[in-house]
């Protein structure tokens, strides 16, 4: 491959290396990492928007004043063409372009937006890890077919590296027709290659250290290192790259139902469909794309905060 | 230096051999085919069969695949299912657009990345840093089709600064030589043309700005951060060097090599992937037209142009990585 794709692997290999390395005076890793994540505003912040997230996602749907479904200003007379009423004391965030209050709405489209995102980086992070195991593991037991596999493996997930990420998904949506389900699978697999080559780079960082040694001298089998000893030690920066996914998975969800490729159900509501569906609008009552859009910064900001201050935690180099 | 480009470019030929079967492959497998597209729910399967024969796609794959080959040393790439003029005109006329809208964004991106990356380093822990920080963040969370939405609605719809759509006017009836709008009104000397050509790439340039000018800022920040504690740099200014002298000859130049890496594989994606953008603006370009392409089961335009895409992908990383020696003497290429 390139010297530029190489800079890219390098990074991503440099993080899981980084990662890799233990602290010495006895504190582990994550305890060391928790305590100066405390001590950051930016995780903090980060953390706060992502619990709140979490928390209007579980109950909101059982707290908002009406259903997001119900479609009162139509039933009221009060939707005309190029008139949707805004703001009032009853409807905070007034009715979208179907009389439905858009208050409700975007407090239960927080879940639907959290599967989503969470679902797509699962996806990601399953086959991504999976990938990148069996290539780490097939590494680390050397030999030729283990070589072979593992360079077979990198050979394919540096394709997939290549592939314009949004192309990639837009032909994947072909495939399986327009839905929710589509778009989670879609923004999946467009971040199974950064998931794949972290694990693996992870993996073969942490075979060189002294504990693989000492258990390949106790006559442990080298299948049972890798599985046991390597794999567990080897998934911080890959849980520190979820993070980070969940917030491009939440705004590539939203690109691809700008795109018609989303959910074609408009009766559960989605912060990205709620966007896309709101772009007609925008003349009469441009509070309807702002909302959601809004929403989407906000969440996918507070994810980026936590990821960075997680991969700055872990990160020795920067230690004072 | 010769040796190493001809080995890349040699280096292009099993990629693209290999993205061609895996395309093929895949594309075939999408459920429905471009008479589907062409005849909608109504057709009869006599119909549709025809036209399938009529595209030859009633033929085995690997038949299908090695006259795809044959066309492809000749340098013909087919003709478009869906708008029937030839794989090779549609790209020569579209892909200019997507160049000149790339180029804006990333003159945008670095133009105001560099200097701002810089600065921020420089005055890191004062409200100019926190401000590009926090700026850049919000620039990588902010969905782009939302962004050219509102970049649209305010200084074109509104203010009506800016045109909101398509690449030039077309009452100018300006005169196509090259089919970068811009590059022509300046060879032909039509300068409301050129002029009116540049106005249409201001407010996609930006939009489609964003993430580079995002990505830009944080690199050349963390970069410049870490060549500023380097030795040289105190030594530099320890010998009486002017702050100016430092900054270009040392910092600067030292700090850019990441910067360059970025910026090529960022260049490599706008080419390939401003589908958003060029959407909300309608303009003219690929990106647009390939993930229509996609819907419309175009099987050429979409071999043609991923795999062209591809070679300029390949050709931009190249002309990065040749970059690297001009930058930093140290590194040859080999």
């Amino acid at each position: 491959m390139t010297i530029t794709a190489g800079k890219k692997r390098e990074k991503l290999d440099r993080l899981s290396e980084l990662a890799a390395r233990q602290d010495e005076q006895g504190v582990s890793l994550w305890q060391e990492a928790l305590r100066r994540l405390r001590r950051n505003p930016a995780a903090i912040v980060g953390a706060v928007i992502f619990a709140l997230f979490v928390v209007v996602a579980l109950v909101g749907p059982f707290l908002v004043p009406y259903s997001p479904t119900d479609s009162m200003g139509i039933r009221d007379g009060l939707i005309k063409p190029g008139v949707i009423p805004g703001i009032d004391s009853a409807h905070w965030l007034g009715y979208d372009h179907q009389g439905r209050d858009e208050f409700s709405r975007l407090i239960v489209g927080a879940r639907q937006t959290l599967l989503v995102g969470v679902v797509a980086t699962l996806i990601g992070l399953a086959i991504g890890a999976l990938i990148g195991g069996v290539a780490g593991t097939a590494a680390g037991l050397g030999g030729r077919w283990g070589r072979w596999l593992d360079s077979t493996l990198m050979r394919f997930i540096d394709m997939l590296l290549a592939m314009p990420s949004l192309l990639l998904a837009v032909s994947i949506a072909a495939l399986l027709g327009p839905s929710l389900i589509t778009v989670m699978i879609a923004v999946g697999v467009v971040s199974v290659p950064v998931f794949a080559r972290l694990l693996r780079g992870s993996m073969i960082s942490q075979s060189n250290s002294d504990y693989v040694l000492a258990a390949t001298a106790l006559g442990v089998k080298k299948s049972k290192i890798a599985l046991t000893h390597v794999v567990p030690n080897s998934l911080a920066p890959v849980i520190v790259q979820a993070t980070l996914t969940l917030a491009t998975a939440i705004i590539e969800a939203a690109a691809l139902s700008f795109l018609g490729l989303g959910n074609q159900n408009s009766a559960i509501p989605e912060w990205g469909v709620m966007l896309a569906e709101a772009q007609p609008y925008l003349g009469v009552r441009p509070g309807l794309a702002i909302y959601p859009a809004v929403a989407i910064i906000i969440t996918a900001l507070g994810f980026t905060l936590l990821g960075e201050a997680m991969r700055e935690a872990l990160d020795p180099k920067l230690r004072k | 230096m010769f040796r190493f480009i001809v080995r890349r470019l040699l280096q292009l030929i099993p990629t693209l051999f290999g993205l061609s079967v895996l395309l093929f492959i895949w594309l075939h497998r999408l459920p429905g085919g471009p008479e589907t597209a062409i005849l909608g729910e109504r057709g009869t399967p006599e119909m549709r069969a025809q036209i399938r024969r009529n595209l030859g796609l009633d033929e085995p794959i690997l038949v299908q695949y090695a006259r795809f080959l044959r066309r492809l040393i000749k340098l013909d790439l087919g003709t478009s299912t869906s708008t029937k003029r030839a794989v090779t005109t549609e790209f020569l006329e579209r892909f200019p657009g997507t160049v000149e809208l790339t180029l804006m964004a990333m003159i945008i991106a670095i133009g105001i990345g560099i200097p701002l990356g810089y600065l921020a380093a420089r005055r890191r822990g004062r409200l100019l840093d926190h401000a590009s920080v926090g700026g850049s963040l919000i620039g990588i969370c902010i969905p782009v089709f939302f962004l050219a939405y509102v970049l649209k609605a305010i200084f074109s719809e509104h203010f009506h600064w800016f045109p909101s759509s398509g690449r030039q006017d077309p009452t100018l009836g300006a005169t196509r030589v090259t089919n970068f709008f811009l590059l022509d009104g300046l060879m032909t000397r039509e300068w409301d043309a050129a002029a009116d050509a540049l106005w249409h790439l201001v407010l996609p340039g930006i939009a489609l700005a964003s993430i580079p000018l995002a990505i830009i800022v944080r690199i050349t920040r963390a970069s410049v951060l870490e060549v500023l504690g380097e030795d040289f740099v105190r030594t530099a200014e320890a010998k009486g060097l002017t702050e100016n002298t430092v900054r270009r000859r040392h910092v600067l130049r030292n700090a850019m090599l990441p910067v360059a890496t970025s910026i090529g594989l960022l260049t490599g994606g706008l080419l390939s992937g401003a589908v958003l953008t060029e959407t909300v603006f309608a303009f003219s370009g690929i990106g647009a037209f390939v993930a229509e392409a996609i819907g419309q089961r175009d099987y050429p335009v979409l071999m043609g142009f991923i795999m062209i895409i591809a070679v300029v992908y390949v050709l931009v990383n190249l002309i990065v990585d040749l970059s690297y020696s001009v930058i930093d003497p140290r590194v040859r290429v080999r």
